[in-house]
């Protein structure tokens, strides 16, 4: 090993580093601001780490039924996900197997999803208000559903594409149904895809704010919209806005955690033949 | 084992039409193969058998009842695909069971057939491993015996070997003969590979440009070729064709070929060549009918001298390429022969194997040998 590369590796080491510990403080900062007391919170200089874990603040959030605005999130983005990604995956088999709209459809379904939210979201409101489903379970839901289905098809498709066809072929033969065939061939073979590809629906719709906020009143307030609650005109309640923010980061990180293996693959597959 | 029989055969991708009324019947237990050029249609009638494809026109019946509205699961027959589509994420017991399981048949009884399957190919070690871990001729009996498990009526084989190296192809070849030889199906067998076509069919079926251009058992298209295109395709080296006239001279007919060079043609061939006297025709023999000249002529035989242009040893057979007129001409000799390009070397053609063709039908209409 040369002087140069005996230096390097060190140089490297501490950049890497520099860059982590950039990006992680915020977090940090955050989750430890939910564990702090009112004054250290506010005290100067500031405190790295509290003295005590106290969970005084969140004891407030369920005390006062803020923390059910979780559970809403929780309930909107599963619900829509899970209906996003059955009937998303199965229009993308459509588009790929039977051609259905030939060459255009595809690109005409992903455009959908290029238009601003900001654009539609009132004349949806207008609608809500007619049909009465504003500040509903279903109301949210089937708008974040509309709003992941292009993403899911065109994702979807991309990873049937690279289903060898005589696989389902073979499957036809063998004695299968369509629908059994889909069950037994595709999911599998597509498996990392899907869970990728749920994953990044659960989150835009967790991470929604624009369509909450307009949508809702008391009933279904997602934890993003709470949030904003806490910001007030005389003064910032800091420890529930860190606590609500740690509740609201939790179930991704969770998520993320324990689908990382899927997440790799699924977002590295069919970007070369495997 | 089942019969099928195919009527009148249609099919069009857009507007290329690429099966072109197929008439074609094979029998009860019969090997049949579907031989014939890229892009011949010899697959797309193997995927319309299977029910993968929709036909145009025409009908096709197994056993007597037609399927041609019948989803491919109820035409119970087992396929077997150029690139062996075993599910990666299923052993190969699994894999080998699947189509059972698709049929509900109780599991006792599906354990039994995948093991009895994985034995009769000396898979049976391997049945608890997964695909990726498996050579190309394990993955290729694994998918045949995807196939023999299911016990279907008929077997459709794609182009089940092409994907693997020339020794493991041999073996394999070797291999579905003997079990056809075990389970006497109906086996219907496509390949582009003319040895494969010759050793493994009791009847080939061979193709051009959407329609059948013969069928026949494998030596007998290979002696009696009706076409120009059938004689060119079957045989290795290819047939020699010459192009010349066909003249008549005090002792009978000969073929003239443009330098003049005259070869006499036997009595039998001639009988049937009288009406293309005076006419342009081509000529065709076999490498393997054409030799060295020994000191005994066989008494169909013409010899000619002429010089050799390029020598191929094959171990058992040399191959010794010669000029005819304005045509390269293949003559198969003696492995040991010395021979050397440049030296001269007297040819014999044994002309009671050779064919004469029409140039401008491409058909047939004499043979050497008698039919």
């Amino acid at each position: 090993m040369n002087a140069r590369r005996r230096l390097a590796l060190p140089l490297r080491y501490a950049a890497a580093i520099a860059f982590t510990l950039f990006f992680i403080f915020p977090v940090y900062w955050l989750f430890i601001i939910s564990f702090k007391t009112p004054a250290e919170i506010f005290s100067y200089p500031p405190v790295w780490y509290p003295k005590s874990i106290q969970f005084a603040n969140y004891w407030v959030l369920f005390k006062d039924g803020d923390a059910f605005t979780v559970w809403n999130s929780l309930v909107l983005a599963s619900i829509s996900t899970l209906i996003a990604m059955v009937l998303g995956t199965m229009c993308a088999y459509s588009l790929v197997r039977f051609r259905t709209g030939g060459e255009n459809l595809a690109v005409w379904i992903i455009s959908q999803r290029l238009m601003p939210p900001i654009a539609i979201i009132f004349p949806i409101f207008l609608l809500y208000v007619w049909l009465g489903w504003v500040d509903t379970y279903h109301g949210l839901i089937i708008l974040y559903t509309a709003f992941s289905l292009p993403y899911v098809i065109w994702m979807m498709r991309g990873y049937i594409e690279e289903v060898p066809i005589e696989l389902e072929e073979s499957a036809l033969v063998d004695g299968c149904t369509r629908w059994e065939v889909l069950w037994k061939v595709v999911f599998p073979m597509v498996r990392a895809g899907l869970f990728a590809t749920a994953v990044f629906t659960f989150v835009f719709a967790w991470n929604d704010f624009i369509f909450a906020l307009v949508l809702t009143r008391t009933e279904v307030i997602t934890y993003t919209v709470q949030v904003t609650h806490y910001f007030g005109g005389q003064s910032n309640f800091w420890a529930k806005i860190a606590a609500m923010s740690v509740l609201g980061t939790v179930p991704i990180f969770l998520a993320v955690a324990t689908m990382q293996r899927f997440l790799v693959r699924g977002i590295s597959m069919g970007a070369v033949k495997g | 084992m089942a019969e099928l029989t195919i009527h009148g055969l249609h099919k069009r991708f857009g507007p290329v039409e690429v099966l072109r009324g197929i008439d074609l019947k094979v029998s009860s237990g019969e090997f049949a193969v579907l031989v014939g050029p890229s892009g011949c249609g010899k697959s797309t009638l193997l995927r319309t058998i299977a029910g993968l494809e929709d036909i145009d026109r025409g009908t096709i019946e197994i056993d007597g009842r037609e399927v041609n509205d019948v989803r491919p699961r109820d035409r119970d027959i087992a396929m077997v695909f150029q690139n062996y589509a075993l599910y990666p994420y299923m052993n190969v017991s699994d894999n080998i069971a699947f189509g059972l399981r698709a049929r509900r048949t109780p599991e006792a009884e599906t354990q039994r057939r995948v093991r009895s399957a994985a034995e009769l190919l000396g898979i049976g070690g391997l049945l608890e491993r997964y695909p990726r871990h498996l050579s190309g001729g394990q993955r290729q009996r694994v998918a045949i015996g995807r196939a023999i498990v299911r016990n279907p009526k008929l077997f459709l084989f794609d182009e089940p070997l092409s994907n693997l190296d020339a020794q493991l192809r041999d073996e394999m070849r070797s291999e579905i003969k003997r079990l056809h030889q075990d389970l006497a199906a109906t086996m219907i067998y496509v390949t582009h590979d003319q040895i494969e076509a010759m050793t493994l069919a009791d009847r080939i079926v061979l193709m051009n440009s959407g329609q059948i251009e013969q069928v026949g058992a494998p030596l007998d298209l290979y002696d009696r070729p009706a076409t120009r295109f059938v004689a060119g395709f079957l045989g290795s080296p290819k047939i020699n064709l010459l192009q010349g006239r066909l003249v008549a001279n005090g002792r009978g007919l000969a073929f003239e070929a443009s330098d003049g060079t005259s070869l006499a043609l036997p009595a039998g061939l001639a009988a049937a060549a009288h009406a293309h006297v005076d006419r342009s025709v081509t000529l065709g023999v076999r490498p393997q009918h054409i030799g060295e000249a020994t000191a005994i002529a066989g008494p169909n035989e013409v010899t000619l001298r002429t010089a050799i242009e390029l020598v191929q040893p094959t171990g058992s057979r040399t191959y010794v390429t010669a000029r005819l007129a304005d045509a390269a001409i293949v003559a198969e000799t003696d492995a040991h022969a010395a021979l050397r390009p440049g030296a001269t070397i007297d040819l014999a053609f044994d002309m009671g194997h050779a064919i004469l063709i029409d140039p401008e039908s491409g058909k047939v209409f004499a043979h050497g040998l008698a039919e």
